[in-house]
């Protein structure tokens, strides 16, 4: 069955068939190249979920005071709401089995000059909890310390694009540059994942920062990093307890829904990722259902030709060709040209998802689109097996013809 | 060579059955050119055809050079077409996508035998029936006469017991069908033991002895004096 003879008596049948090889090979090829394009550009687009979320730590909260939409406890509504400093020590006692730290965070544009240079950056002031919310990687020198906020020192930590701008190819350490008209000294530098914008901030010791600003203890935000261990749902009930402990503090009316936002990173990306997934399962059944249509397709095309080789089927049988060689002919003929054309639909679907890269990124959230070479692989046997099925029921039906019954049709 | 006794088929009609041959028995000896003749419809092919093992007879029996033709599968069958019997066919029924060469040396194939060889014997007997020169061209590109001699050609290299020719002069013009005929002629005097079936007198003539067939029944079978098609072959 397998002897050089009958491999050169398919190879003999399919070249002289064109058209016919060229039809049932590009339904594979295109059935498996559309399921492999698919499932990778859904994989791109995870990636690029994953991307965005990863470059800041996922076990936050950010606590942001807004404006009280009602009245509440003798105060009228439209009152803004401030967190000073003593917030940050209440939350961090209350919540302390929840909690790894409290950071707040001043935001605030600044001029910032080294020499002739000089450029506008966001500083923030922080505290050290702020480096593991933004998953800050030192390069070189250290991050805001415990010493700089209690002495409120002049000690800035600025990014990889901030040195660049400012001291071209000089080393930045240990200078001093004017931050708004407040000279501070460059303890560290940092680089972080999350892209250009992030690497162009200045951090500053936030008690620093308030007492440029007329020694106040008001803060922007406050960033609450909670021990991972405590989970999704740990996360929602502490966001639950801090929404209603900070209202009771504030006097908000809990009913008010702006006097105090809380944003949840880890509910953002579990909500992401359920849309991730969403589409995920969109996606697959569309490739399942190419699949399908590529084994419909090639089933077709199966029928067709044995229909189209019933006369051959039968002048070969009245010159000695046995059912099984009918059979194992055509089956090997469907195997082969399935083989052959899914596989390179497969190795051109790849190929493809891997020259792209991150050109789709912008334009289309499209990151490193990629398939599992086992899942590419299976899906190709597949179409293989049932194209196979698909080519042996004809096939036995023609080989049971009777000759003379084939040969009469014209 | 062939011996059949009380050979009985008939074809199932709807809720009729059409009784076609009702009790055929006939022999042929080893070397003889026997003509069967018959209208349409007196049941001339299927007793080719049954001869031909492309079908089964209902009642009868059948033996083959002394072996007993029954319960024959589709495999067995095959084989056995394959080994013992050679078909030349009205409509000549080559693979079209095939040359001369290929065609012919295709019985060979099913044989086992591997493909410098069949291609030596299939070229042998192409050079035989006067078409080595022919035996790269498919079989669009020949005429119907040379078409009919590929056949023949095919047909005897598995150097068959029994050569069954249906109407294989049905698709040609007088002048082809003689030269056909003249060729069947020369591969009978090498003693070969072949069968026409034809409704044409002149063809039936040129065999050695005719055996009519009327309503499913042999109504005379006699030897003649055979016509050497070669006098009308300029």
């Amino acid at each position: 069955m397998f002897s050089r003879d009958t491999w050169r008596e398919i190879f003999d049948t399919l070249n002289k068939n064109k058209l016919r090889t060229f039809l049932s090979g590009f339904t594979v090829a295109l059935g498996i190249l559309i399921f492999v394009g698919l499932v990778g550009m859904t994989n791109g687009l995870q990636n690029t979920f994953e991307y965005y979320f990863s470059r800041d730590a996922t076990n936050i909260l950010y606590l942001q005071p807004g404006r009280t939409s009602r009245p509440y406890k003798g105060y009228k509504s439209q009152r803004r709401i401030e967190f000073e400093n003593e917030d940050l020590k209440d939350i961090k006692e209350n919540f302390s089995i929840f909690i790894d730290y409290v950071s707040p965070m001043i935001r605030r544009g600044a001029l910032v000059k080294y020499r002739e240079e000089s450029n506008n950056y966001t500083t923030i002031g922080a505290d050290w909890g702020q480096q593991f919310a933004e998953n800050t990687i030192m390069m070189k020198g250290r991050f805001i310390n415990q010493e700089d906020v209690k002495n409120k020192t002049r000690n800035a930590v600025i990014g990889r694009l901030v040195e660049q701008d400012l001291f071209g190819n000089m080393n930045a350490m240990g200078k001093y540059i004017d931050v708004g008209g407040s000279v501070f000294k460059v303890v560290g530098v940092f680089q972080d994942e999350g892209g250009d914008r992030e690497e162009r901030q200045i951090f500053i010791p936030y008690t620093t920062r308030q007492l440029i600003e007329k020694n106040t203890d008001k803060i922007d935000l406050i960033v609450v990093g909670f021990r991972p261990e405590i989970g999704y749902t740990g996360a929602m009930a502490l966001q639950r307890n801090l929404n209603k402990y900070l209202k009771d503090k504030k006097f908000i009316s809990p009913e008010d829904q702006k006097g105090i936002f809380i944003r949840n990173v880890a509910e953002e990306l579990e909500r992401n990722q359920a849309f991730a997934r969403v589409l995920a399962i969109i996606a697959a059944f569309v490739a399942f259902g190419t699949i399908i249509a590529g084994i419909i397709g090639i089933s077709n095309i199966m029928v067709y030709v044995v229909k189209e080789r019933t006369k051959e089927i039968g002048i070969r049988k009245a010159i000695g060709a046995t059912p099984r060689n009918v059979i194992s002919n055509i089956l090997l003929e469907s195997i082969f040209i399935t083989t052959l054309s899914g596989f390179s639909g497969m190795i051109a679907g790849i190929a493809l998802l891997s020259s792209l890269g991150d050109k789709l990124m912008d334009d289309y959230f499209i990151l490193n689109p990629g398939i599992d070479t086992g899942l590419a692989i299976s899906a190709t046997i597949v179409l293989i097996l049932f194209g196979s099925i698909a080519g042996y029921v004809p096939a036995k039906r023609a080989a049971q013809i009777k000759p003379i019954v084939a040969l009469n049709e014209e | 060579m062939i011996e059949i006794k009380n050979l009985h088929k008939s074809y199932k009609m709807g809720s009729n059955a059409l009784h076609v041959l009702k009790g055929i028995d006939f022999s042929v000896k080893e070397g003889e050119l026997v003509a069967i003749m018959g209208s349409s419809g007196s049941g001339k092919s299927t007793l080719l055809n049954i001869l031909g093992m492309l079908d089964v007879a209902d009642e009868g029996e059948y033996n083959l050079d002394g072996m007993p033709i029954k319960n024959l599968n589709e495999t067995k069958a095959a084989n056995y077409r394959n080994k013992f019997l050679g078909f030349i066919f009205q409509s000549f029924n080559l693979i079209n996508y095939k040359t001369a060469l290929e065609n012919v040396a295709l019985p060979l194939y099913y044989q086992g035998m591997n493909r410098k060889k069949r291609q030596e014997k299939a070229l042998k007997y192409l050079e035989q029936v006067g078409l080595k020169e022919w035996s790269h061209h498919l079989p669009s590109e020949l005429s119907g006469g040379q078409k009919q001699r590929v056949a023949i050609a095919r047909a005897m290299v598995t150097e068959p017991k029994v050569l069954l020719a249906d109407e294989l002069t049905g698709a040609l013009d007088s002048k082809t069908s003689y030269e056909v005929m003249d060729l069947i002629q020369q591969i009978n005097d090498k003693g070969n033991t072949i069968l026409v079936v034809t409704h044409e007198n002149d063809i039936a003539h040129m065999c050695k002895r005719i055996v009519y067939l009327r309503d499913g029944v042999i109504v005379k079978d006699e030897k003649v004096k055979q016509v050497r098609a070669k006098e009308y072959v300029q």
